[in-house]
Parts: C-alpha cells; structure tokens; sequence
C-alpha cells in the first residue's frame, strides 16, 4: 500500500494534511468526500461524471497534473469563480506524482 | 385539491418505481417535481450516460431507464404535479397531510414518501450586481413561456444543451437573440451545435465569443448589458447590448429546499429514516427513499432506492389498512393489475395429454 500527503484547504480556510491512498482508483474528489472536508451534497453532485462543477479546486503547487479533457474545459467554461489553475477534482486521480500536492477547495456556487 | 393514497415527492427513478410498488398494493399515487419532465437527475443531468448496475441491464442509458421505469407504471396512472416544488406541509388532525407547492397547488395524503434525491434544482445564477433586482423585470433562468419573447430582444448566456436549443428555438420567435459564451466551443449535441451554426452564417442569432456578460442596467426594467469580449487574445472591449431579457443558463444545482424546515431529522443534507423497518422519518407517516436519505451504512444507489421504495409501500399499506393481512403475491403469478382496467399476466401453461 503506497500513501501520499495532500493538503487541502477547505471551504471555511482551514488546512487538512491527509494520507491519500494510490492505489484504491480515487480522485481528488473522492478523497474531499472521505473525508468529509465539504458538506456532502456540496461536492461531487454528478458523481464525477464531468457533469457539474462542484468539485473545483485550485491547484496551488506545480505539480504536473493530467491534461484538461474538452469536457473539463467546457465544464469549467461555465463555472463561476473560476480561476487560472481552476481544476474538477474528480478529473484528477490520485497517483505517486502528486505527492505533497496542496489544493483549495473553490467556493460552493 | 389534489387527492391520493402516496404523495410522492421527487419524479426520479426512486419515486417512480414507487408507484409500480404501491400499485400492486391498489394504492395510488401523485408525484410532485420541480422539474418540468420526470427522470430527476437522470432526465436532467445525465440522459446520455450508461449505467451498467441496475440489475438484468447490462448497459442502460439513465434517460432509456427513465422511458422503461414511466412505461412501467403508466397502468397505475399516476398524477404529476410537475415544474412546482413542494414547500409547506400541514399536518391534519386526522394524521394525513397537506401539502402545499409554490405556485399554490395542494395535495392531500395520508403517507408523503420524499424521494428528493439531492433535492429541488435550482438554476445556478452568475455573480452579478443588481442580479436579483432585475429578477421578474428582464431576467429569467428558466423559460416556461417562449411566447414571452415574441417580437423581444433576447440576451443569452451558457454553452451547454439548454443555451443551445433555446437560442435555436427562441430565433424563430424574437426579435433578436444574442449568445453570450465564454469560449469557442459549445458542449452540446453534435445536431444543435451545426443548427447554431447555420443561423449564426444566416444572420439569425448573434453569437458573442468568447464573452461574458459583466453588469446590467436599466431603469424600472431590464434595458441592457455590459458584454466583456475578448476579440483576439489579449485584445479585451467592453460594450453594452440592448436586451428586453437576460437568460443565463448555467445548468441547476441542487438544494435540499424548503423540506429542510419540515421538521425531519437532518444529517449531512439527508433525512434519516429507520432502515432496519420501513424507511420511514422521526414523522410518523412521512417516509424518505431513494438518495434523499441516510442511515448506518446508506449508499447511494438507483438499485437500493428500489428496494426502499419496495419496503415503504408496505409499511405504508399496513399504516392506510391497519385491519387487513397481506401476503405477497409475486407478479409472475398475480400478474399486474392496473387502474386503467390493464392486466398483465403470465400465460397459462398448457396442460394436454400426449396420446
């Protein structure tokens, strides 16, 4: 079993340091809602099904992260408090790469 | 004054299989949504999208389950009161309830199942100044009456299905139609994106991009918007657009709602139900099923909404019939009787000597 740490900051500002699993197929908003680090119904709507986008994030490391697929992009195109390193989670799955990544959960909307 | 046996609130998948459960039970039921069409998330955010865990489906598109699950129970002949959320409910001396939608309809039932899911959609609304203030004076996030628009100037925003077909629609109706997108592209079907097109290259519509709209204004009323469009990379002007309506159409979100004051026990946006029994809430007579609730080890799922919507129906039998006995009566062998005088059964096996 291989962890890795991510932080994330939630909605309220309040910094979580957690071990994520790599090896369990998760992404990052399946990792928010293990942990209940926003309100569920909040977060992950769709499911990750690219379909809402209530699992932004931003990206605050420089970490390489996965491209943008045309569905992120359109989803995000209609987001609102949208930023430049704005991200679905649910479009980001949890690999050794990421480790140390540090994210900030966007405003519900 | 609308009545029957199971109000149910929430047309999804949950719901309407609750009504093929209560129908084999005789009893009936009217289902009320906020959306205009049944189908709940299915119907609204992902129609296109298979599901490979509903039991003997392989492969099953949500908007196809929607069709099979309304087919299903269309011999039972349930009411909907549909596009009008249920807000107030009244508890009658009785022990049966009243409930109440916003545009006033009222329901009236001994048992209220909420098969809510994540709640009521409500529109997603921009980040605008004096949004709210022009709100019934110009701008609209839904359009219920495209006769509205007649002859008017039309201003909308989005880039998905609803921005799509309704700028195609609305161009054969108003005056003007402009759509205001923030990108190149559009996310819609193929078909809407090559219609939009073609009345873009006709001069019907006007299409806007990539823009945003950044403030309204007006006296009394909606009378026009400020559009911040990025001609060329980096080459950014802001200019206003007459409109008689803004229609931003930034998809829905959904909200738990004014059930949330009904009284019920709320965990983490879900109502908690008793699942080792009925699903039914700390309210006796009012039962929640399907996403909208939550217990010890509740997941999720279409395949056990059906099951507690199963359950519920019979814990709601015994509470409208407390005097009578019932034995299960699998469908293969009673078959399906419906109210609208239908009957479904099996074949009768055929019994012949062999000489």
């Amino acid at each position: 079993m291989s962890d890795i740490q991510i932080t994330i900051r939630d909605r309220e500002g309040a910094t979580h340091k957690i071990q994520a699993p790599t090896d369990m197929n998760m992404n990052l908003m399946e990792l928010v809602r293990t942990w209940e680090l926003a309100p569920e119904g909040t977060i992950g709507v769709c499911g990750g099904m690219v379909m809402c986008a209530s699992c932004q994030v931003y990206i605050d490391s420089t970490h390489p992260l996965p491209d943008k697929t045309d569905e992120e992009e359109a989803m995000l195109s209609e987001a609102f408090f949208v930023k430049e390193n704005s991200r679905l989670g649910c479009q980001i799955p949890l690999e050794n790469s990421l480790d140390e990544l540090e994210v900030t959960i966007a405003p519900e909307s | 004054m609308i009545k029957t046996d199971i109000l149910i609130i929430g047309a999804g998948p949950t719901g309407l299989f609750a009504v093929f459960e209560a129908g084999l039970l005789q009893l009936k039921c009217h289902i009320i949504d906020a959306l205009p069409q049944p189908g709940g998330q299915c119907a609204e955010i992902y129609p296109k999208k298979p599901i490979y865990d509903i039991p003997g489906f392989p492969e099953i598109l949500a908007g196809e389950l929607i069709d099979n699950l309304m087919e299903q129970i269309k011999p039972f002949q349930p009411g909907f009161t549909l596009g009008e959320q249920a807000t107030t409910i009244d508890h009658q001396e009785d022990g049966t309830f009243i409930v109440t939608t916003n545009k006033g309809t009222q329901h009236h039932a001994p048992i209220i199942a909420i098969a809510g899911g994540l709640g009521s959609f409500e529109p997603r609304k921009p980040l605008l100044d004096k949004l709210e203030d022009y709100e019934e004076n110009g701008v609209e996030y839904m359009i219920k009456d495209p006769e509205r628009y007649r002859d008017k100037k039309v201003l909308i925003a989005g880039g998905g299905d609803s921005a799509l077909d309704w700028t195609i629609f609305l161009s054969d109706v108003a005056k003007e139609v402009t759509l205001v997108h923030r990108r190149n592209e559009f996310r819609g079907a193929l078909d809407s994106v090559e219609k939009l097109q073609a009345l873009k290259n006709q001069g019907k519509v006007s299409l806007i991009t990539p823009a945003e709209v950044v403030a309204l204004g007006g006296s009394q009323k909606l009378e026009w918007a400020t559009v911040r469009h990025e001609e060329n990379k980096g080459d950014t002007s802001e200019y206003n657009i007459e409109t008689d309506h803004f229609i931003p159409l930034f998809g829905l979100s959904p909200k738990l709602g004014p059930i949330a004051d009904w009284g019920l026990e709320i965990e983490r946006n879900a109502i908690k139900v008793n699942n080792s029994l009925d699903y039914q809430t700390n309210i006796p007579g009012i039962y929640a099923i399907g996403d909208v609730n939550t217990y010890p080890g509740k997941l999720k799922l279409i395949l056990c909404g059906f099951h507690e919507a199963t359950l519920m129906c019979q814990s709601a039998y015994q509470k409208i019939n407390p005097n009578k006995r019932y034995v299960l009566k699998y469908t293969t062998v009673g078959g399906v009787q419906g109210f609208d005088g239908s009957k479904k059964e099996a074949p009768k096996a055929v019994v012949k000597a062999i000489v």
